[in-house]
Formats: structure tokens, sequence, C-alpha cells
């Protein structure tokens, strides 16, 4: 009995550090009270209320969809694929130096390139598609040009990433042995770094491609060409069973491509 | 060494060398079959044609952007906020209190939706079930659901904040899910030997192992709801999107400059301190 007493129960943490991590998570709820708070300030509560209705009424104007209004959207779905695998393409072009740049064994001077490199990779990830979609067809006006660019410009950042660090990551002794055959700089690139990154390239590749497919799909609604185009123009009139059935276009490409990048990269790695 | 010297002294043999190629060719990588790979790239060409062809490019219009674009980079490095600070700030603390509600519940509903779909721990009915909620959550875009929701429960952040927090569902409730059956099975069965009940099983086998992964997935879901908060803006549903798109409308390229500065700025902080506290989580 009197070992029981004296002898303290084993404990994960000590005092101090539970009360830490008590304070911590009161930090958290406190913070989260405090922002659904300023959150919904300005929320109306009779038009939430109102939702079920609401959501009654939207079922019943959706279902079923106008499946004849298919043939209207063959051309904008070619255009949609178009604006992803095109904007893919002039990322990946771009982005293939940005990478090299940015990687800090392949990288000219680290104090100068590689900071700028790295926020060209930085701003290029931060901003939406639709938001560069948005600036563009302000800038260039409004069609698949404006889509094409803007895929682009937001898939630099996401191939230079993930392609600087398969970069970073490459073995140091092939690099070495192709050196020491006395290769120039652009050979040891090409026989020593290359090779060595191609698959996990090819890999990302596909995989934007696939995200570049989603996003695409919706760049319309800012006038940046593609199905989105009859999406904005379904929507602003009203027609909802002509918005379902672009939906189900949607969903039906995403999946398709969703499936085609699965099997590319499991060929691939 | 012997073998070079017998071809060295056999004149006969050495037109065998002409058998091997002289320079070095690195295989192919993804397609063997060199006439598959030759259809592939010609298809890939004709394509690009065909693709090339169909955008119409109104030269004029691009021509006359071009001042507009050079004005947007000016703005971009001459950024506005004060004229516009007013706007900018309501959107900011918009985007910023909806991007944390939505989170933590997104986080707070994907746990019991991520353990039901994890085949190690659920019964084949949730499995199923839980599966399909999160294929629902995962195909529909963000923007997609932020139209349906603005439709059913007017403008503003509440319905960004559920947009959000369903987006947030299919991400967390997959990967979380994907984790739990990958943990280390022989700790479950430590803990099932000594009698312990499913949930008892779960606080304590499950728990420990997948909570620090949880953690940092909370925290990349942080960043990307905040990225996210930036848009669904443009289709009515509150947050820094709305100002964004208003300042773009208005061609008020430096105030326009000045709030994509603020997201680059606040998404490399989320990705700088999320770092750092996954680095002590671990």
């Amino acid at each position: 009995m009197n070992t029981t007493d004296t002898v303290p129960v084993w404990q994960h943490r000590t005092t101090g550090k539970r009360l830490l991590i008590w304070f911590g998570w009161l930090l958290l709820v406190a913070l989260c009270v405090y922002s659904w708070q300023l959150m919904t300030r300005d929320t109306i509560w009779a038009f939430v209320a109102d939702a079920p209705r609401q959501a009654a009424d939207l079922g019943s104007r959706m279902f079923p969809p106008r499946w004849s209004y298919i043939e209207k959207l063959w051309m904008p779905l070619w255009d949609t694929l178009n604006i992803a695998t095109l904007g893919t393409l002039l990322g990946v072009v771009i982005a293939i130096p940005v990478a090299f740049l940015a990687a800090s064994n392949t990288t000219p001077s680290k104090v100068f390139v590689r900071p700028v490199a790295l926020f060209i990779i930085v701003a290029s990830r931060s901003i939406n598609s639709l938001i560069w979609a948005l600036l563009l067809v302000s800038i260039i006006g409004p069609g698949l040009l404006a889509g094409i660019v803007a895929i682009g410009l937001r898939s630099i950042g996401f191939v230079a990433k993930l392609l600087y660090e398969a970069i970073e990551e490459t073995d140091r002794l092939q690099i070495e042995a192709v050196t020491a055959t006395g290769a120039s700089g652009a050979q040891i690139l090409n026989y020593g770094i290359v090779p060595q990154v191609l698959p996990a390239f090819y890999g990302i590749s596909v995989f934007r491609w696939d995200i570049n497919i989603r996003e695409s799909t919706i760049l319309g609604l800012v006038g940046a060409g593609g199905i989105g185009v009859q999406l904005q123009a379904s929507l602003n009139t009203l027609a909802w069973p002509q918005v379902t059935m672009i939906f189900v276009v949607i969903l039906g490409t995403v999946v398709i491509s969703e499936w085609v990048s699965a099997r590319v990269r499991h060929a691939i790695i | 060494m012997a073998e070079v010297n017998e071809g060295a002294a056999a004149p006969s043999a050495r037109s065998d060398y002409s058998r091997y190629p002289g320079t070095f060719k690195p295989p192919a990588i993804l397609i063997q079959r060199a006439w598959l790979r030759r259809t592939l790239w010609i298809a890939a060409l004709v394509w690009l044609v065909l693709a090339l062809s169909t955008i119409e490019v109104n030269w004029v219009r691009v021509a006359e952007g071009m001042e507009r674009g050079w004005r947007f980079i000016k703005g971009f490095l001459t950024p506005d906020f004060t004229s516009r600070w007013k706007d900018i700030s309501a959107g900011l603390v918009e985007s910023l209190t909806m991007t944390m509600t939505s989170t933590v519940a997104g986080v707070l509903l994907s746990v019991p939706i991520g353990i039901g779909a994890a085949r190690n721990v659920a019964p084949s009915v949730v499995y199923y079930l839980c599966r399909s909620i999160i294929a629902v959550s995962r195909s529909l875009q963000e923007i997609i659901i932020a139209i349906l929701f603005v439709t059913m429960f007017g403008f503003g952040p509440f319905a960004g904040f559920l947009t959000l927090t369903f987006a947030t569902i299919g991400f967390m409730a997959k990967l979380l899910a994907e984790d739990i059956e990958d943990i280390d099975e022989s700790q479950t069965e430590a803990v099932r030997a000594t009698g312990a009940s499913w949930l008892q099983l779960i606080n304590y086998a499950v728990q420990p192992q997948v909570m620090p992964r949880l953690i940092g997935l909370s925290l990349y879901r942080l960043d990307i709801n905040f990225r996210e908060s930036a848009v669904i803006g443009i289709v009515g549903a509150g947050g820094i999107g709305a100002t964004l798109n208003t300042a773009i409308d208005r061609y008020e390229f430096d105030s326009a400059g000045a709030i994509l500065l603020i997201i680059i700025f606040i998404v490399m902080l989320a990705e700088y301190s999320s770092g750092f506290v996954r680095k002590w989580v671990q």
C-alpha cells in the first residue's frame, strides 16, 4: 500500500509541458471563436436559415440536366483541353531553366540568382490561375490566349519547385564521375543530372497537366476561354439544367484526366 | 588482354567492331518500340498544329494591352497600399477569419471521416460510405462548390467558410485515411492484446502514430485555404478575392499589385512558420 502512495505514476510529460500544451490549445480555441465572431459579423442569418428551402429549390431547377446541350459543349471542351495542355507546355518550358537556377547545386550564383529564382517560384505558386486569368483578361483581352498564359504562369512555380528539389537530390557520385572524364558544364548537365531527374520531370509534368485540366474548366468564368465561358453564360441566364450538364461534362473530364495521369505516372515510376 | 591482342593480330576480326555504335546514345525511357514512339510524336505534332490554329488571337487588342501590362508591372513594383486600405483590410480580415474557422471545422469533421475511410480500423459499410464522401468532396472544385453555396446561403464569407470546410474534408480525410492504413500494425496488436475496446484502440494505438502528420497536414491545409480564399471571392463568397476582382476591373493596378504582394507575403509566412512548427512537433 505504501509504495503506491510514494511512487509517482508514470506520465508522458512534465507538469509544465502539459500546462504549456493545454494553454496552446486554449489559445487556438480562443482564436477560432474570435475569428468566427469577426467573420459572421455581417452574415444575414435569415438567409442561412432559408438555405434548406433554397437548396431544394435549386435541386428541382437543376434536375434533370439538359442532355441535348452537350452538342454545344464539344468545341469548348476541345478549347479547355488545349488551354490545359498548351499552358502546361508553356509552364514547363519556362520552369526548366528556373529550376536549374534555383537548385543549390546547379545555380550559377547562390547570392544573386537563387533568391530571384525562388521568388519567381513563390510568386507563381501563391497566386491561383484564376487570378492570373483575371489579370491577363484585363491586359490582353478575353480568349484562349489569356487562359493559356494564366495556366502557364501558375505552372511555372509548381513544376520548378518540385524539379529543383529533384535536382538537389541527385546522386553526387554520378555527377563526379562525369566531371572526371573532363566533361564541360553543359555535358555534366546533359549526362550527369538530366538522366537522374528525367523520370521525376515526366511525373511532375503529367501531374501538373492533370491539375491544369481541372483548373482550365473554370477559367472561363472570368473570360479566359474554355467550357467555363458556357458555365458563366448559363449561370447568368439562370439556365440551371444547362449548368448541371456542364458540371457533368467537367466531372467526366476530370475523372478521365486523373485516370490517364495515374496510369502514366505508374508506368514511369 | 589476351583477347585484345588476338583481335589486333587478326585483321579480319576488326570489321566486327563496326557492329557497335561509335558514340554513346542514351536509351529510350518511356516507350521502347521505335515505331510507336515515332507515331506518338507525329500525333503530338498534328495536335499541336491543330490546337495552335484554333487559338484566335486579336493582335490589335494584345498590342493595346501591352501598355496596360506595363502599367501592371509598374503597379506591382510600386504598390499602393494606402488609398484602398479600408477595402483591402476588410477583405483581408474576411479571408483570414474564413481560413482559420474553415480549417478548424474541416479538420474536426475530417477526423471521423478519415478514420471511417481507413480499411484497417473501419467495417466495410462505413468504409465505402466515407470513401464516397471523400470522392465527392475531392472531385468538385472549390469554385463550383462556392457557386452553389453562394446561391443557397447568400453572398459573403459564410458561403466561403462552408466551401472551404467542404473542400478541407475531402483533402484531410483522404490523407488521414492513407496515413492510418500505413501505421505500424504491431502497436495496434499490442494494444488489442490488452483487451482494449475500439475507442481505446484508436486513442492509444492509432492517434499517437498519426498525430504529428495530422498537425503537419492541418498547417498545410491552412496555407491552401488561404490561397483558395483569395479566389472564391470572385464568385461572391467573400474574402480578399472580391477586393482584388474590383481592383482589377477598375484597372487600379497599383492597388491590385498591393493585394497580390500581401497574398504572396502571407503565403510565404505560412510556409516558413508551418515548416518551423512541423519540425517542433516531430
